[in-house]
């Protein structure tokens, strides 16, 4: 396989959090290699979101390192961690909703813009000059995401989907390494599934990044990811191919029951 | 030209001729004599209320931050102004200049204070801005009521306590507890007042529409989704409120020169109160509507002042019914429908004449 030549850009070597006495997760180990889709699924509070959580260190890890292209970001902020190329999506929509479709993706390119106050209220030409820079990349993004048409609205005032995308495009916005994508198809009909699949891969080609997913619809995860690893009780519980998993009787029981 | 008048900036653009206009039509009533020398008093300070304001608004409406000592931030501009403007009385006796550096003077002290505050405060989440703010205002007041201030040859001197200040020869007291500054050289005007507005506008517009203005609005809608991109939100707040609290310092010292009395209580918490006030009532994060809305509510009690005891009673009531006017859809259609009737009735009127 071509991923063995590569360096990872994501290395998690036996990550874990306690929460007081509960363990939410344990004994993580997780590998993402340049440009590829890798899924992360599980039970219902299995510890997904909290893994998302320990990546962008919202939450202080209790144990074991992350590692985003070989440097160490276990003791970074959240700030840091962004601006190392680590960028997400939330599985509850969290977009600026009383601002206007562009500014939500300007915002995202705050840390590539370096003027300071003083440049942006005395109008220095260094504003104007960052300014065009970014608002031509922004609106580049929102024809790849197709919203280019809602620029001038509020994000508030678009439908879910449209919102969906939205958060994709700040996210990429941020110039990431590694997109880490929470849920993307949550209420979605399966149409708008199919077309977010497509998206997701035209992403990954078109911004040659790494994509980490958490998704609960099985025909997303199993047709985009290749590889995918299985949490339950905060435990890993498989790692492999779609097919691998698929055939895993643990993962079976883990989501079945026996 | 294009890009003032397109659909981004339009908003913009006309509050600012909203204030050059208001400036020019006052002006002309004031020089023939038509403006009384009531709303003549009135200029200066509805100009130094509205740039509080203003600033009031970037902290509440754009940041998202309940500020209730904004009066307090402009006692400290406004005092920092009197002892400036009286220990450079004889040094520049040119009013302009003096104006100038005292506002800039203000604006520099209460940004300084507003920064000593926010360093504890913005870190945290939820109204605790608000409490200490309060808390602020308060303080600032009961502070400058018990300090003498006077200046002779030698310098400053500062005491708390009445009558101990020893001046020298040619000594002259800035300040005096709760009598406050007295024999201030009245060197405010209203051009400086526009003036002062437009700069005011001019830095919370450009600010609001840069990298930092998209951080503040950013942080205001989503705290987390802000980090997750990687706004720091303590300072991006913080300098929201640094920016708010200069502008009332600018404001505090003009409206000090203003008067030739300056006292403690001109800045009290009712004071705060009303210019939140001004600012909800004229919108949240809406600039022009902060500025119609102070200009008539300030004006309003003036008006009313022929009703005696009952202006306050009016003046409530009229607030009140802005209020549900502007923000409730029910009210907002009921007062549509009756002036849709009303013309209606009007054009029937007309066609029947006819």
């Amino acid at each position: 396989m071509s991923e063995n030549n590569k360096a990872p850009i994501l290395e998690v070597r036996d990550l874990g959090i306690d929460f007081g006495g509960l363990t939410a997760v344990n004994d993580l180990n997780l590998t993402v290699y340049p440009e590829e889709i890798v899924g992360l699924i599980g039970p219902n509070g299995a510890g997904k979101t909290t893994v998302f959580n320990l990546l962008t260190k919202v939450y202080q890890p209790t144990r074991g390192t992350i590692k985003l292209c070989g440097e160490d970001i276990g003791k970074m902020t959240t700030i840091d961690v962004s601006k190392a190329g680590i960028a997400r999506t939330f599985q509850n929509i969290r977009l600026f909703m009383n601002m206007s479709v562009l500014d939500n993706v300007l915002c995202g390119m705050h840390n590539e813009t370096k003027y300071s106050p003083f440049t942006g209220i005395l109008r220095l030409p260094k504003y104007y000059s960052q300014e065009k820079m970014i608002e031509e990349r922004a609106i580049q993004l929102l024809d790849i995401m197709d919203l280019k048409d809602d620029m001038d609205l509020m994000a508030g005032n678009l439908p879910y989907g449209a919102q969906r995308r939205l958060e994709i495009a700040r996210a990429l916005a941020t110039s990431p390494k590694l997109l880490l994508l929470d849920e993307p198809a949550a209420g979605m009909n399966p149409q708008e599934t199919e077309e977010l699949m497509n998206t997701i891969r035209f992403v990954r080609d078109h911004f040659k990044i790494a994509i980490l997913l958490i998704e609960h619809d099985m025909k997303l995860v199993m047709g985009i990811c290749e590889k995918i690893t299985v949490l339950n009780f905060g435990m890993m519980l498989a790692q492999g191919t779609p097919d691998e998993i698929q055939a895993n009787p643990e993962v079976v029981k883990a989501y079945l029951g026996e | 030209m294009k890009t003032i008048f397109d659909k981004k900036h339009i908003s913009r653009t006309t509050t600012y001729l909203l204030v050059i206009v208001a400036y020019i039509v006052l002006t002309i009533l004031q020089k023939t004599g038509n403006l009384g020398s009531l709303f003549s008093g009135l200029l200066v300070p509805v100009c130094c209320f509205i740039v509080a304001g203003i600033g009031l608004n970037l902290n509440v409406g754009i940041s998202g931050e309940l500020n209730l000592g904004q009066a307090g931030f402009m006692s400290v501009g406004g005092f920092t102004g009197v002892i400036v403007s009286g220990a450079l009385s004889t040094m520049i006796p040119n009013g302009i200049i003096r104006l100038i550096i005292v506002i800039i003077c203000g604006a520099i002290v209460a940004g300084i204070f507003g920064y000593l505050i926010g360093i504890p405060v913005l870190k945290l989440q939820g109204d605790y801005l608000a409490i200490v703010t309060l808390a602020f205002g308060q303080i600032i007041m009961s502070l400058i009521n018990n300090l003498y201030i006077g200046i002779d040859k030698n310098g400053f001197q500062v005491s708390f306590i009445n009558n101990t200040l020893e001046l020298g020869e040619g000594g002259r007291v800035l300040l005096s507890g709760p009598m406050g500054a007295n024999g201030i050289d009245r060197i405010a005007t209203f051009t400086a007042g526009i003036i002062l507005v437009l700069v005011a506008l001019a830095i919370v517009y450009n600010l609001m529409y840069s990298r930092n203005g998209r951080a503040i609005m950013a942080t205001r809608d989503n705290r987390i989704a802000a980090e997750s991109i990687g706004i720091h939100v303590a300072n991006t707040k913080m300098l929201a409120f640094v920016t708010s609290a200069s502008l009332a310092g600018a404001a505090g010292a003009l409206y000090g020169m203003n008067f030739s009395t300056l006292m403690p209580l001109n800045f009290d918490f009712n004071s705060s109160i009303l210019i939140l006030v001004y600012v909800v009532l004229g919108g949240l994060g809406n600039m022009k509507g902060t500025i119609i809305s102070t200009a008539i509510l300030m004006v309003l009690p003036e008006l009313l002042r022929s009703l005696q005891n009952y202006r306050m009673i009016i003046y409530a009531i009229i607030l009140i019914l802005i209020m549900l006017v502007s923000n409730n859809a029910t009210a907002k259609e009921k007062i549509s429908g009756l002036f849709k009737f009303l013309k209606k009735n009007k054009a029937e009127g007309v066609e029947a004449n006819e």
